[in-house]
């Protein structure tokens, strides 16, 4: 395959991975939980680096899952002494965060981590660092992971699917059943750290809390079904690759950035456009229907 | 230590105390208003503004590149609240897309701006990690009066700031305007972020902003004193961690203003006065002991009336 082709392949998969897990992040409401672990799996990163002295990606997914699931911890349990959610996702974050670029600016730095790659990554490298695997040849070691870590959300999505709903939707109903919601919490923290570890390389730390939040958002304007919302956000997902890419070589700029913007642009279609959640069909619908759409604004669950 | 410093870190140094103070304010109001992460959201969308503001004004001009960081982060906050106000998208996911979407834009340009004019030299990528060491004498007497006038504004208001935050429908009632207050104090917020992210830098600003705020409500239930700790832990947390960094070649400040800002939490979290955990721990251990004393009082005072 070419070289832009590798690329393009590169940033479909994490659109598709991020957009799918990005829903389930929506309809939990936890989007801010994933900027706090996109930051944050920098530190499990540097760590796993300090330890083996190799950029290797087993290692690296490793120190990212502890980092993701330390962050949920501690987040939790700072919440469970008394410190608001949303001031409690702040404080761990970015301390942790901080902890990483120290780290990096004092001890690591070098030629191959650096604070600017971790946060716009360096998709322009990927096609050149290949690995052979049996029976394909060789393919770029990013886009093995990503297959992998897209697998595997694929997996865990669809073989608990109707668990994923219940707690996403109704965590009361979902308890009273018994099914085990803390342990699916923390097994979702942990597939959200992954794919934002496996995304990290090609689009950096930042864009990918835009392709986790943003298209996921997008697909949640257009359907009120959980099955099409997760199709579409990974349409959306991979679309907004597509788009960032064309405007990254039309304007010779940032891969990663251009991306991040793209999902803006499909999210502002979204908002304007949506037949019944966007903004121009609230303001052409009748107020007291606009009352009722909105009391009926919840996502059923069939 | 601060005597041998050159009289240009002397000047950095009150800046980034009273940056300090001043974030350490406006994040408490902005943690009694639930809206903690905002300044993480805000801070991020400045990027692009900084970077449009550089290429208006054609150099590294402080005046022109603050004043694009507050327009565009004055853009994402009106953004999130019209996501928020207009759809069924919950608040966090705005902030989150406002913020992700708003920085790829700001990286997008900021890539375009530095392969074009020299950019590269213009210190443009100092303003994602703050190096409080680039900034000249102007650009720091420019930030600490901005800070001094956010924090006079702060302080001169108390009062109405104490009812607007907590009931402000009894602050409706005495003719304080609610929609007033809330520009006021989402100007406040703005300048802070904008002056600060030179020294800190556009990622790390919200820390500033979240967490002296939060160690503070561990040493007491007084607003007033939420506040003024809010603001010591703030400024000693600005001017400790310029300090560390200016200790290495080229380490950014802002990780470092971070730090002492967690370690302070650290401290507080464990022996704060009001709620930390050894209080919290050594009032468990008091209750405990006087319960298991009780029983045994009431056992004989049942045994007292059983004899009579």
């Amino acid at each position: 395959m070419s070289y832009s082709g590798w690329i393009l392949l590169t940033a479909t998969l994490v659109g598709i991975s991020c957009g799918l897990i990005g829903v389930l992040l929506i309809l939990r409401r936890m989007a801010m939980m994933a900027d706090a672990i996109s930051h944050t799996v920098l530190l499990g990163i540097v760590v796993a680096y300090m330890a083996t002295r190799q950029l290797s990606g087993v290692h690296m997914l490793i120190g990212a899952v502890c980092a993701g699931l330390l962050t949920s911890v501690l987040v939790q349990w700072f919440q469970s002494r008394g410190v608001r959610q949303e001031a409690s996702i702040g404080v761990v974050f970015t301390t942790l965060f901080a902890i990483g670029v120290v780290l990096i600016a004092t001890q690591v730095g070098n030629a191959h981590l650096d604070v600017k790659h971790t946060l716009m990554g360096e998709i322009t490298f990927i096609p050149w660092e290949t690995t052979a695997v049996p029976l394909i040849g060789e393919i770029p070691e990013a886009v093995l992971m990503l297959a992998v870590v897209l697998a595997i959300a694929l997996i865990a999505i669809l073989a608990f699917y109707k668990e994923w709903k219940i707690t996403s939707f109704d965590p009361a109903l979902a308890v009273s059943l018994g099914i085990p919601a803390v342990l699916m919490h923390y097994v979702f923290m942990s597939l959200v750290s992954v794919t934002t570890v496996a995304s990290f390389d090609a689009v950096g730390a930042i864009m990918v809390v835009a392709m986790l939040i943003t298209p996921a958002s997008a697909a949640y304007l257009w359907t009120d079904r959980l099955s099409v919302m997760l199709a579409l956000g990974a349409a959306f997902g991979a679309l907004s690759a597509w788009i960032g890419y064309g405007i990254a070589t039309w304007l010779d700029t940032s891969i990663s950035g251009s991306m991040a913007f793209a999902t803006g642009i499909l999210f502002a279609a979204s908002f304007l456009g949506s037949p019944r959640y966007g903004a121009l069909a609230k303001l052409r619908r009748p107020k007291a229907a606009g009352r009722n759409a909105g009391s009926e604004a919840g996502l059923s669950t069939d | 230590m601060i005597a041998t410093l050159s009289h240009n870190a002397q000047w950095v140094l009150l800046s980034t105390l009273i940056l300090g103070m001043a974030a350490g304010i406006v994040g408490s109001f902005a943690y009694w208003k639930r809206q903690s992460l905002m300044s993480d959201a805000l801070s991020h969308a400045a990027l692009p503004g900084v970077i449009v503001g550089f290429v208006l004004a054609g150099t590294k001009s402080l005046p022109i590149m603050i004043a694009g960081a507050a327009v565009s982060a004055l853009l994402g906050a009106l953004l999130i609240e019209w996501i928020r106000s207009s759809t069924r998208i919950k608040e966090d996911a705005a902030m989150g897309i406002v913020l992700s979407v708003f920085f790829g834009l700001g990286i997008m340009l900021l890539t375009f701006v530095n392969r074009s004019a020299g950019g590269s030299q213009s210190g443009l990528d100092s303003f994602i990690f703050g190096q409080a060491a680039s900034m000249v004498s102007s650009d720091v007497r420019l930030m600490t009066a901005t800070a001094a006038v956010v924090l006079l504004v702060a302080a001169l208001g108390y009062k109405e700031w104490k009812l607007f935050l907590f009931d402000p429908a009894y602050a409706a009632g005495l003719g304080l305007s609610g929609r007033l207050m809330n520009g006021i104090y989402l100007a406040l917020l703005v300048l802070v972020i904008v002056v600060g992210i030179q020294a800190v830098g556009v990622i790390l600003m919200a820390a500033l902003l979240i967490i002296p705020a939060v160690s503070a409500r561990y040493w007491t239930h007084s607003f007033k004193w939420t506040v003024a700790l809010s603001a010591v832990f703030g400024g000693g947390a600005g001017a400790a961690g310029t300090l560390l960094s200016a200790m290495g070649n080229g380490w950014p400040t802002g990780p470092f203003i971070v730090l002492v800002a967690s370690a302070t939490f650290v401290v507080s979290l464990f022996c704060g006065a009001s709620k930390g955990l050894l209080v919290l721990y050594l009032g468990q251990w008091s209750h405990r002991r006087r319960l298991s004393r009780q029983p045994a009082a009431g056992q004989i005072a049942a045994r007292e009336g059983a004899g009579q």
